[in-house]
Parts: C-alpha cells; sequence; structure tokens
C-alpha cells in the first residue's frame, strides 16, 4: 500500500494518542513522542532484519513500522546483507538491484542509495552510474567496505558524488574492545573529508563511541553526525547538538537490524528545543539530499 | 506504567541527565511513570554494598515515597553476603534485588548463586539478573565487561519453581543468540524486559518467543533514553490488552506474588 503524506500524519496522530494511553489512566502522561509537527527521514535504513521474502514484502514490514511512529520516509540501502566481505560485483548489483525494488514498489515512502565496494573501484563507478546518475537513487552508502575509507580508492568515487551533489553515509565505528580489519573510523572518514571539501559526508554511527565520533568530526564542516545504529545512550544527541550545531545532526536508525524506536528516541528523549529536533528527524537530510532530488524530480 | 529498569546515582563514565534521583523522579513522572523499580549504580562498582542499599532506600523514601521501589544489590562473592539479603528484605523492606553477575566477577553456574537464588525464593523476593548495563563496543577501555552468559539458567531454573526471576537487558547484547534460549524463555518463572530488545518488530517477536503474560517494560533510564522502550511498545502494534500488561499489568502481578 502506498500512503500520501496525509494518511501517514493520520497514522501519527494515531500513535500520537497511543503513547497517552501507555500512560496509563489518571496520569499526567505526557506523550514523548515527536508529534505530527514533524516530517521524519531516516537516512540509514536496511532490508536486512526486516522479515520476508522479496524485497516488496520486507519494505513493507518496514513501512508498517514507519506507519506506528510517524516515519515518512527512509534512504534504503545494502539490500539482505550488511555484512558481505568482499563482495563481488555480481552481489553489489543484486543488492543494488533489491533496494531499487523495494524502492519502485514504494516510491513515497522510500528512496535509494546505491551500495558500493571500492575493492573494484571501475565496477563501483559503472554502479554508480546505473543507480545514480541514469538510475533512481539518490544518495551514496552505506558505504561499509574492507577498505578503510581513507584509502585513495575512495576518490574516484567522492568525485562522481560531487559531480551530481549526492551525499554520501560513510559506515564508522570505534570499537573499545577491537576494530574489524578494514572498518572505518571517524578519523579516517575526516582524512576523506578534508581531501574532498565539496563532498557532504555522513558519519554513520557517528562511530558508535559518540563521545569520540563527535569530537573527531569537530572541525571538518562537511561531515554531519549519523546517529543511527548505536544504543540509545542519553546524551548523545545533546552532545552533538552541543559541539555540531543541530543542523550537523541527521536521524537514521540502521532498520531493521536496529529498530526505529530504540534511534528515534535518541532525538524524541534529548533535552534539545523542537526546532533542532526538526531539523535532526529530517530537516537536515531534506537539505542534504534537495540538489539530487531536484535534478531527479523528486518530492522533498 | 511501570519502569522496572532504572537506576540512581552517577554512572561513573557518563554524566547521565536524570542521574539525582529528585529530577530521575520528577521527568519519570513527566514521561507518565506511575512506579519505577529503581536500583543503584553504585552497586556495580562498591564493596560496601550494605552502605549502597542504605543510601538506595533512603533516597527512595526521600525522593519517591509510593514511586520509587528499591531493588536492593547483592554480590554472593562478599563475605557475608547473606545479611545483605536479610537487611534487604528486613531492614529496607525491599520487594526484590537486582544483579550484576558481570561486573561482580562470576558466572550464572557459580554454587554461590544457586545458594542466593535459593535464599531468595524462600523469602519471596523477586531477582533481577542485569545481562548487560552497555554495548562492549563502547565501553571504557579500561573496564571491559562482557554481558552475562544466560546458558545456565536453563539448568538452574527448574531447582527453583518458587523464584520469580526477571532478566534485564536481555536481548541485543544480552544473549539472544546463547544456546538455550529458548528453554530460558520457556520456563515459567522466568520475565523478561524490553531495555535491550532490538531489531524491526523484535517485541512482538519476544512476546511470541515467551507469553504476552511475562514480558515486562523496563527502560534501563537514565543509562538509555527512557523513550526507547516507550517507542518499542507503541511501534509493536500490540492489541490493547497486551500493551497494558506489558505497561504495567505483568509488573503488578509480579510485585504482588500473583504470578
Amino acid at each position: 500500500m502506498i500512503l500520501d503524506r496525509r494518511t501517514v500524519l493520520k497514522s501519527f496522530v494515531a500513535g500520537f494518542a497511543s503513547a497517552g494511553s501507555l500512560a496509563g489512566a489518571g496520569n499526567a502522561g505526557v506523550a514523548p513522542g515527536p508529534g505530527p509537527r514533524f516530517r521524519i527521514w531516516d537516512i540509514h535504513t536496511h532490508l536486512d532484519g526486516a522479515e520476508g521474502d522479496t524485497p516488496e514484502a520486507r519494505m513493507a514490514v518496514l513501512v508498517r513500522h514507519m506507519d506506528r511512529l510517524g516515519i515518512e520516509r527512509v534512504i534504503l540501502s545494502q539490500g539482505y546483507d550488511q555484512y558481505i566481505k568482499n563482495p563481488t560485483p555480481e552481489q553489489v548489483r543484486e543488492e543494488n538491484d533489491r533496494v531499487m525494488r523495494a524502492v519502485r514498489h514504494f516510491p513515497d515512502r522510500a528512496y535509494g542509495s546505491v551500495y558500493l565496494s571500492p575493492t573494484n573501484v571501475e565496477f563501483c563507478l559503472q554502479e554508480f552510474d546505473r543507480c545514480v546518475r541514469d538510475g533512481p537513487m539518490v544518495s551514496v552508502g552505506e558505504l561499509e567496505t574492507d577498505v578503510r575509507c581513507n584509502s585513495p580508492a575512495l576518490d574516484p568515487i567522492v568525485e562522481r558524488a560531487i559531480s551530481l551533489k549526492v551525499p554520501i553515509l560513510q559506515h564508522t565505528w570505534i570499537r573499545s574492545n577491537g576494530s574489524d580489519p578494514g572498518e572505518s573510523t571517524p578519523y579516517d572518514l575526516v582524512e576523506l573529508a578534508r581531501r574532498h571539501p565539496q563532498a557532504q559526508f555522513i558519519c554513520g554511527h557517528t562511530g558508535g563511541t559518540w563521545e569520540l565520533g563527535i569530537r573527531a568530526i569537530r572541525d571538518v564542516k562537511n561531515i554531519c553526525a549519523g546517529i543511527a545504529g548505536s544504543d540509545p545512550t542519553s546524551g548523545f544527541v545533546e552532545m552533538a547538538v552541543r559541539e555540531l550545531g543541530a543542523e550537523r545532526v541527521v536521524y537514521g536508525s540502521d532498520a531493521g537490524g536496529r529498530s526505529f524506536a530504540s534511534q528515534m528516541a535518541k532525538v524524541v528523549g534529548a533535552e534539545i528545543p523542537d526546532s533542532a529536533k526538526e531539523l535532526i528527524l529530517g530537516g537536515n537530510l531534506r537539505r542534504l539530499l534537495q540538489p539530487s532530488l531536484e535534478a531527479k524530480g523528486l518530492k522533498s | 506504567m511501570i519502569d522496572t529498569n532504572v537506576s540512581l546515582f552517577r554512572w561513573p563514565f557518563r554524566r547521565l541527565i536524570g542521574d539525582d534521583p529528585e529530577a530521575l523522579v520528577a521527568r519519570l513522572r513527566r514521561k507518565g511513570v506511575t512506579q519505577a523499580w529503581a536500583a543503584s549504580f553504585e552497586g556495580l562498582f562498591c564493596r560496601d554494598v550494605a552502605g549502597v542499599n542504605a543510601r538506595l532506600a533512603e533516597a527512595c523514601h526521600r525522593h519517591g515515597r509510593n514511586f520509587l521501589v528499591p531493588f536492593g544489590c547483592v554480590n554472593p562473592k562478599l563475605p557475608v553476603w547473606q545479611e545483605d539479603v536479610r537487611r534487604c528484605h528486613e531492614v529496607h523492606k525491599v520487594p526484590g534485588i537486582r544483579l550484576h553477575p558481570n561486573y561482580h566477577g562470576y558466572k550464572l553456574d557459580d554454587p554461590a548463586l544457586a545458594r542466593l537464588l535459593g535464599m531468595a525464593a524462600k523469602r519471596g523476593l523477586l531477582v533481577q539478573i542485569a545481562l548487560s548495563m552497555e554495548d562492549p563496543r563502547t565501553q571504557f577501555p579500561l573496564m571491559q565487561v562482557p554481558p552475562v552468559d544466560p546458558t545456565p539458567l536453563a539448568d538452574l531454573l527448574p531447582r527453583f519453581p518458587k523464584l520469580r526471576l526477571v532478566l534485564l537487558n536481555a536481548g541485543y547484547w544480552g544473549g539472544a543468540t546463547t544456546p538455550h534460549i529458548s528453554r530460558i524463555r520457556q520456563a515459567g518463572n522466568v520475565w523478561f524486559d524490553i531495555a535491550m530488545n532490538e531489531r524491526v518488530g523484535g517485541l512482538a517477536r519476544l512476546i511470541a518467543e515467551t507469553s504476552p503474560s511475562r514480558v515486562v517494560f523496563g527502560s534501563h533510564y537514565p543509562f538509555f533514553y527512557f523513550e526507547s522502550a516507550l517507542l518499542k511498545v507503541r511501534s509493536a502494534g500490540l492489541p490493547r490488552d497486551q500493551e497494558l500488561a506489558i505497561t504495567e499489568g505483568n509488573a503488578r502481578s509480579l510485585l504482588n506474588g500473583q504470578s
């Protein structure tokens, strides 16, 4: 089912009322939900973790949960499998095809973002052109590769992204219990972003260990903090807003491996002004995607 | 709404909004909570557990009478831990205790735990076991504490049929893929909170694997944003009776010993 904006908002209001009911009878029950005043877009969603035999079925599951929380649109990437090591061109193409199938079935609820692996740069550029330049996708990433993103192998991809003014979502983690080989950190992304000041990056997970990730990217203005895919530890979004400014913080979930709920709570539960929540929950993402959407004649 | 998973005082590696008991109570009330089961972060790190429990009981009484329900700390690896159980029950009148085996350095097949569970069951004390507190990837590098492996519970639980056990922070880091977790889930005397339940559809899956009557609302506040647990319930699309059971009824029955 394709929902228009009016339907989304109606479900949102219903969800808001439901939160009141959760508060229990006779209680003040301030609903902590984002309310119908925010248009929520999610930069970081996968088909992985949602049940279903087809991309369309999995997307339908995601949409059902999006409706309950009032999420208007997700940016979908990587298809079924986030964790392919050294993916072959066939695997990359198959995952991007799955995303495009899901988006085609729910054009008002999702845009696609191209999955690439810079282990094969020539193929990467072909796939970029197939999915973004000549196809429906509006951004790059989540890039989650076997090559750390400070590698020069990323440069041609970034230059192609700059040429079409599409943002790049780059996976990053800082693990205190030992990093995976080839896994990027915010420090790696800073190197890449400094080489390409024209590009726009979203630092996926803000490194997970967000107190470090926020500090790492603070002085590099073409990097936004993506808040998806980590525990909803309180203080994350407050610190990001304090150090980066609300205009550099972007909501995402990392669903279906994560719940929309736990990740949206980082913004909804943060003690920041509503104006900041509005930017983080969707305003910033729409601004980043604006050139790409306009070029394709898509809605923002 | 009853929150079964709240902690008081300071977390040593991060200042948390709500780490002052008065502020915590005010915020939870505004969020619609009518009762919160509160343990102490101090219990994870302090050896003077008796002092921890005295401060917890005093704070609950002073800042949250009829709202904060103290859950005492017991470390069965400390000398005369039995006295901590006695004081929790007889002096502080707590309805239950919260255990942190990974922070206290024992596994669930340790004979000391079996003795503690037996004593708790005999006194009618609820037992909460926190399977984890934090994503191991983000822990302070000089203090790495792996999650608790719940596997031994599969054999342990049948020995204590009168025990009422709540597993907190189970799921994403607390043993969702652990061998025997399905046996643990099927045991009739174990409940699960939802603070670390993850994935799209995760709560509905947990209910399907256990029972609507054995899932309780727990937020892990103030370490986590409270809204995480609340939005999980809202987005699960549960029937109204299940929603009420999870957010209040199951916890109330547990506390009243009616489960």
